[in-house]
């Protein structure tokens, strides 16, 4: 039988009754999970279901009503580098005359503190983040000049240069063709393969069934998680999406002859 | 041959426009570096709202016989820190709190002046910029603040990058964002302090913006566009004085004028992304910097 200490080792993340919100208005109530080391977890919810007010809690951005966030079984404070993030493309500035290593140097920020200039390894760690997202020979481009692709790559670099062992990806697949989608897919399932816990924001339920070890479904409370088999069961996708999604039971035809 | 020679070495014979030159340059070149995160932050409007603003705080100074500088400053610093309180809390609009507060500075200036009976041309010389009447002493206060301005830009440049580039992140990485963005404003309040007396509270978003805008056009990094923002903003300063000296005109409007033309130059002509080069289907056929045409 494991210990108490011992089941928090496995846990990555152990989210316990948060509420939280915004000038009195609840956005989060209630919402309990875990997410295991080494998994790549799915977080799904509607518009407004509270998905980035979870990320920016978990970041410790944004403070809770009560309740606790426990990341590797301790309490986030920003800047202590246990949690990777990338924003959402549409809240980066991609015209800022920044190049892409630049961009990727930036994860070093955080450890670095105040005034202090990067020093070799904090370069030699940004080039390893850079060859480890396969950008290593667009690293002197302008950040705007990089594909849909690239440019969220870019960003996991950045993340990955923080060395945080878990990943908060807002959205990494919104807007990406097909093929872009699948090469930022097969990313993320080599970095949780090194080790990385992965806790992806995104409206795109077939990839998380197909492709995820877990999924946490959101509408301001949790609807359900675990496995993505388990989860997206109609009842409970329905629950979460109301009348905006509809069900289909497989074999269904949509377009007939 | 010599009257080249004139042409060009004529006006440094006089003192006050040797002054006046080295009063341009120092003020151009901090403008075009603290401009450069005016412009990328979208913040022309602060940036032409502090100047008017301190105006409030330099007919109070003048009427009491007090310092014209820390008068400025206090108007720039507090409206900047106003404007920063009043859009975080998130009642109103940031472009309308700026609207409201350096009005309403500007405003109290031009009552002050209507009661002064003397010495009013002095006040106006505010208004319009009168580079030709700054003292020795002006240069040096010039000097010392923009050195001060400079100064923290070179030291805290990771930070400002950072929270200007992607404030979330700089936040979620421990770096106390809101702090940088007062400075940054502070910064703008300064450089608006030392710029009025020589530029005049109306054209001061010219320094601030014009070059650095056209070194964005130039260059592709941060440093890069700051030091040719500099340099632009330096040569418009002589090239502007030149022109005032010559066809006897305003010198702030002539500084600013040199700095608009320099950027339609550059906006026509800037290699590869020129309106120009665009505009020709033949020269545009080999496209530069479309970041949809990069493969995977």
């Amino acid at each position: 039988m494991l210990g108490e200490h011992s089941s928090h080792r496995e846990c990555a993340v152990d989210v316990r009754d948060l509420r939280a919100g915004y000038h009195g208005r609840p956005a989060l109530e209630d919402v309990t999970f875990t997410i295991e080391t080494g998994c790549l977890a799915g977080l799904v919810g509607p518009n407004g279901s509270g998905k980035s007010t979870l990320l920016k809690v978990m970041l410790g951005l944004h403070k809770p009503w009560s309740g606790e966030v426990l990341i590797f079984g301790h309490t986030e404070r920003p800047g202590h580098g246990d949690v990777g993030y990338t924003p959402q493309s549409e809240l980066v500035d991609w015209t800022f005359p920044v190049s892409v290593y630049d961009v990727v140097l930036m994860g070093r920020y955080g450890k670095l503190g105040l005034v202090r200039r990067p020093g070799k390894r904090d370069r030699e760690v940004a080039m390893a983040a850079l060859e480890r997202v396969r950008l290593i020979d667009r690293a002197e481009r302008q950040i705007g000049e990089l594909s849909g692709g690239e440019q969220r790559r870019a960003l996991i670099a950045r993340a990955l240069a923080q060395e945080a062992d878990l990943l908060l990806l807002d959205e990494p697949l919104a807007g990406l063709d097909a093929t872009a989608q699948h090469d930022l897919l097969r990313l993320l399932e080599e970095l949780r393969t090194e080790g990385k816990t992965l806790f992806v924001a995104t409206h795109d339920l077939s990839c998380v069934a197909a492709d995820f070890d877990h999924a946490v479904l959101l509408n301001n409370r949790v609807i359900a998680f675990g496995r993505p088999a388990d989860v997206f069961t109609e009842d409970k996708l329905s629950e979460a999406f109301q009348r905006h999604l509809f069900v289909l039971p497989q074999g269904t035809t949509i377009i007939g002859p | 041959m010599s009257d080249v020679a004139d042409f060009f070495t004529d006006p440094w014979r006089l003192e006050f426009m040797r002054r006046g030159l080295v009063a341009a340059v120092l003020v151009s070149v901090v403008a075009a570096v603290v401009g450069s995160y005016v412009i990328l932050k979208g913040m022309a409007f602060i940036s032409d709202a502090l100047p008017h603003a301190s105006f409030g705080g330099i007919a109070i100074a003048f009427a009491l016989g007090g310092s014209l500088y820390v008068g400025g400053a206090i108007a720039a610093l507090t409206t900047a820190l106003l404007i920063g309180f009043v859009s975080r809390r998130g009642l109103v609009r940031s472009d309308t709190a700026i609207g409201i507060l350096f009005v309403g500075s500007f405003a109290l200036g031009l009552a002050v002046i209507s009661r002064e009976r003397n010495y009013t041309g002095d006040l106006f010389s505010f208004v319009f910029g009168n580079v030709l009447a700054v003292t020795w002493n002006d240069v040096y206060l010039t000097g010392g603040i923009g050195a001060l301005v400079l100064a923290f830009v070179a030291i805290f440049y990771k930070e400002l990058l950072f929270t200007s580039y992607d404030p979330a992140m700089a936040a979620a990485a421990g770096l106390p964002v809101p702090a940088f963005q007062y400075a940054l404003l502070a910064l703008v309040a300064l450089t608006t302090v030392i710029a009025v007396q020589t530029i005049g509270v109306i054209l001061v978003v010219a320094l601030l913006i014009t070059p650095a805008a056209t070194a964005q056009l130039l260059v592709r990094s941060l440093p890069a566009m700051m030091a040719l923002g500099a340099l632009i903003g330096a040569a418009s300063s002589l090239i502007g004085l030149y022109v005032a000296w010559h066809a006897d005109l305003s010198a702030s409007a002539s500084i600013v004028l040199t700095a608009t033309a320099l950027f339609i130059v550059a906006f026509a002509f800037a290699p590869r992304r020129g309106a120009v080069w665009q505009l020709i289907p033949s020269l545009n056929s080999r496209p530069a910097a479309q970041p949809q045409v990069l493969k995977e």
